[in-house]
């Protein structure tokens, strides 16, 4: 009799939350294969694109990710732009790489709160996104919304930043940037995460190589790619800036390129805001012309891909849409074999597959604000002196 | 003229190559001579795969390789044509473990056959009660139906 069996991880996981199955095959303690079954979240974009027209389509792509809700319709805008042959004038190419930027700061921490959160390690978890709250609450400022910006318009950008918010955005880098620099040390001194993290999951340059990865899980493993400075679009051609790669390919590899890269990230919206050129924020396109075109977009977690084909109306006969978790999940394969079940969760984890979780709470009672955040961190307090009292 | 494009019209001579702008170029290959294009391009150029497209156009199923040269920053797609009543292109997952996903997807979703697949199941509906001879992005799929409206 054979001694292989099953660990289900899915569809729902409780500890991801996320509608992804993998089945874990397992002889004893280890994992010897893995197979994902996906779909559960199938939501049929391709399908729809086609009929909306061009304008319309920025605000369904969104929606494919809260997190990536920058690169996606940033990619197809791209994409739009190489049908038609123009660019974004310089204002609104740089007020793209700076949103753009700021979501790569945000989603890494993100990330970095998840990573703490699943070996356990909560006050990881908690301290990375209430730094994350900064750059949120930047977002809200020059765009509006704490999620799905709805920056990108083909040509251009759409809203503009005001001379009087640069001071308030370079405060909120210069408090992210020094919390972000204490986690860091934090977290790449400790002996726990190190010891908990090295060398599991390995992911080999070669098998980055034949899976085609991307972002931080491929330069996690010593495969040096980055859209930003391989193909540079808007104003990244014109912004010096490194990027991270760490030749291990352990999950604590992709920790350290996502940590690192935070503050390259800082750097670049600093460079932006210090050169951001006057003139117009758009570009005025009249009618898309029959053809192809691509749009690529390196997202916080790799590579966005966006293919258009257009027949000369205002809708695309076909927009195929790639996400960097398509072939970055797909490595999971090759990096849990040979692992135990319990390092299985945190290298499925540490690819960053996608989701959206992003809420805040306010109390409201006959139109009027009842509870702030001070009021709900007071009561939280109190309920933890109750609570000390009791036991 | 690029190296990589002067070594795949020396491996395939019927290669028609237009170049859109400088950063990217399409080539239109016969499907019959797909793997050996490709394996050139990914084994010997170094390049990534980045996505397969497959569309449903008048003259047949066009799929689409897209393939990414980081050193240079350019994209080299190749372009097959498999005519509507034998839609058959050669599978690449054999050799190439990132087309495994997308050549199933496409299969699914547009029923172009990839023969030579080592897995060729369903990857987006495996689990459903999908109907298996419906491809939603082929022309002629009813984009009202019952199905639709439930």
């Amino acid at each position: 009799m054979s001694s292989r069996r099953i660990v289900p991880i899915g569809p729902y996981h409780p500890l991801q939350e996320e509608p992804e199955f993998f089945k874990l095959i397992v002889e004893g303690e280890t994992v010897v294969d893995l197979e994902i079954n996906l779909g559960y979240n199938h939501r049929g974009h391709e399908f729809i694109s086609p009929e909306l027209t061009y304008d319309q389509i920025p605000f369904l792509v969104e929606r494919i990710c809260g997190i990536c809700s920058n690169s996606h319709p940033l990619a197809t805008v791209l994409a739009v732009e190489d049908i038609c042959g123009i660019k974004a004038p310089p204002r609104g190419a740089y007020i793209r790489t700076i949103v753009h930027e700021l979501e790569r700061v945000h989603s890494h921490l993100l990330w970095v709160g998840l990573a703490g959160h699943f070996i356990g390690y909560n006050t990881v978890w908690m301290w990375a996104w209430r730094y994350r709250e900064h750059i949120l609450e930047v977002f809200e400022m020059i765009t509006g919304n704490r999620n799905h910006y709805a920056a990108n318009k083909p040509g251009g950008t759409r809203r503009d930043i005001l001379p009087e918010q640069i001071p308030q955005i370079l405060a909120a880098l210069s408090v992210a940037e020094k919390k972000t620099m204490m986690l860091t040390n934090a977290v790449l001194d400790d002996p726990v995460i190190r010891a908990r993290l090295e060398r599991v999951g390995v992911l080999t340059r070669e098998q980055a190589v034949a899976y085609s990865v991307l972002g931080p899980t491929a330069r996690g493993s010593g495969y040096d790619i980055d859209v930003r400075r391989d193909e540079p679009w808007d104003a990244y051609g014109e912004i010096p800036f490194n990027v991270i790669v760490c030749k291990e390919g352990d999950v604590f590899a992709k920790a350290k390129v996502r940590l690192l890269e935070t503050f390259e990230s800082i750097r670049i919206i600093r460079e932006c805001l210090s050169k951001l050129p006057d003139g117009p924020i758009e570009a005025r396109i009249d009618e898309v012309p029959p053809g192809e075109g691509i749009g690529h977009a390196e997202a916080p977690r790799g590579e966005v891909f966006h293919y258009m084909r257009s027949d000369g109306t205002n809708r695309p006969l076909r927009h195929k849409v790639r996400a960097p978790s398509y072939m970055n999940i797909a490595s999971n394969v090759v990096a849990v074999k040979g692992g135990s079940i319990a390092d299985a969760a945190l290298t499925l984890a540490a690819v960053d597959p996608c989701y959206c979780c992003t809420e805040r709470m306010a109390a409201f009672e006959d139109g009027k604000l009842k509870l702030t955040g001070k009021d709900l961190l007071r009561l939280s307090w109190q309920k933890t002196e109750q609570i000390k009292e009791r036991f | 003229m690029r190296e990589a494009e002067a070594g795949l019209k020396q491996r395939v001579p019927e290669a028609e190559v237009f170049e859109h702008n400088p950063r990217r170029l399409y080539i239109r290959i016969p499907r019959e001579r797909l793997t050996e294009a490709a394996k050139f391009l990914h084994r010997e150029r170094g390049m990534r795969l980045a996505i397969c497209t497959g569309i449903d156009t008048r003259e047949g199923f066009e799929v689409l390789y897209h393939f990414s040269e980081d050193t240079t920053g350019t994209m080299y797609t190749l372009k097959v044509l498999a005519p509507k009543d034998d839609p058959r292109v050669d599978s690449q997952a054999p050799w190439f473990p990132a087309a495994d996903w997308i050549e199933r997807e496409m299969h699914e979703l547009l029923g172009i056959d990839f023969p030579g697949h080592p897995n060729m199941i369903p990857l987006l509906t495996s689990d459903t009660d999908w109907d298996k001879s419906k491809y939603p992005l082929r022309r002629d799929y009813e984009r009202r139906n019952e199905a639709h409206e439930q």
